[in-house]
């Protein structure tokens, strides 16, 4: 409990100090002015998002593999925390695309690969709400996991591959692309803050699904007397 | 300054979400401690 503790107290001081940096540390970009500061939180968000779900893939393949259900508490644990960090990225994201675009939406390949990755881990999670058998529901769960996850490097790849709406990649671009030195700092900071927030939820989230699975262990023997 | 507005909406809604993600963690938690106390209640041997 105690380095549960800890660990939220350094999420949030790391948030804290991310947010400070990206307002008064990054300098201001030339062409968006002050609205490209939501960029450091929104990029942040959506690289923890997309490990996250890699985590949980990793949980999945583990499960199916050893039949162990702590992988199924870390898979169900992770999809929900990258689920909440995409869900930010689809509300941050069309708040920077208004004023930038002239338009909160489009159906480009990088906005419409995020939002049904966004679908698929919403599915994931109906999913074991349907299955009432602890064994079944984490089979196949790990499996339906596994496949969504094949989405993740779609969304990764999405503007590298094609030229639509969304801005082409400024980090890991290729040639011509690229962060001004204090603008990368920031940015590399705020990745390191929202994962260590990532983890701490992720954390929370998996002791919470391990007393969920001590209950269901509870009631089976309750209901065998 | 030109879209602050937009700027902030984004950090106090993106904040706002993991906020109410975490009070919801801390209320199921809670709401099954006290499930967990009632079950070892329950049962005979008082596990």
């Amino acid at each position: 409990m105690g380095k549960r503790i800890v660990l939220g107290a350094v999420a949030i001081l790391l948030v804290i100090a991310a947010a400070y940096a990206s307002f008064y540390v990054a300098p201001e970009e030339r062409t968006m002015g002050v609205l490209q500061r939501i960029f450091y939180f929104h990029v942040a968000s959506a690289w923890a998002g997309m490990d996250a779900f890699l985590l949980c893939f990793i949980a999945n393949l583990l499960y199916v593999w050893k039949r162990d259900q702590k992988y199924d508490w870390l898979g169900v644990s992770s999809a929900e925390v990258g689920l909440v960090l995409t869900t930010v990225v689809l509300i941050t994201g069309p708040i920077w695309a208004k004023p930038a675009w002239g338009i909160y939406w489009t159906w480009d390949a990088r906005l419409t690969s995020t939002f049904v990755l966004w679908l698929l881990y919403v599915s994931y999670l109906l999913l074991r709400t349907l299955i009432e058998e602890p064994e079944r529901r984490a089979l196949l769960s790990a499996l339906f996991g596994i496949f969504a996850f094949i989405d993740v490097p779609l969304v990764f790849f999405s503007i590298r591959w094609w030229r639509t709406q969304h801005p082409a990649p400024v980090i890991m671009g290729g040639p011509g692309s690229g962060l001004d030195p204090t603008m990368n700092k920031v940015f590399l900071f705020s990745v390191l803050a929202m994962h260590v927030l990532a983890a701490f939820l992720i954390v929370e989230r998996y002791m919470l699904e391990k007393m969920r699975s001590e209950v269901d262990t509870l009631r089976r023997e309750a209901e065998a007397q | 300054m030109k879209n602050l507005n937009s700027v902030f909406e984004a950090y106090l809604i993106g904040w706002g979400v993991f906020f109410l993600f975490y009070v919801s963690i801390a209320k199921r938690t809670s709401d099954l401690r006290a499930e967990v106390e009632r079950l070892k209640n329950a049962l005979p041997r008082g596990k």
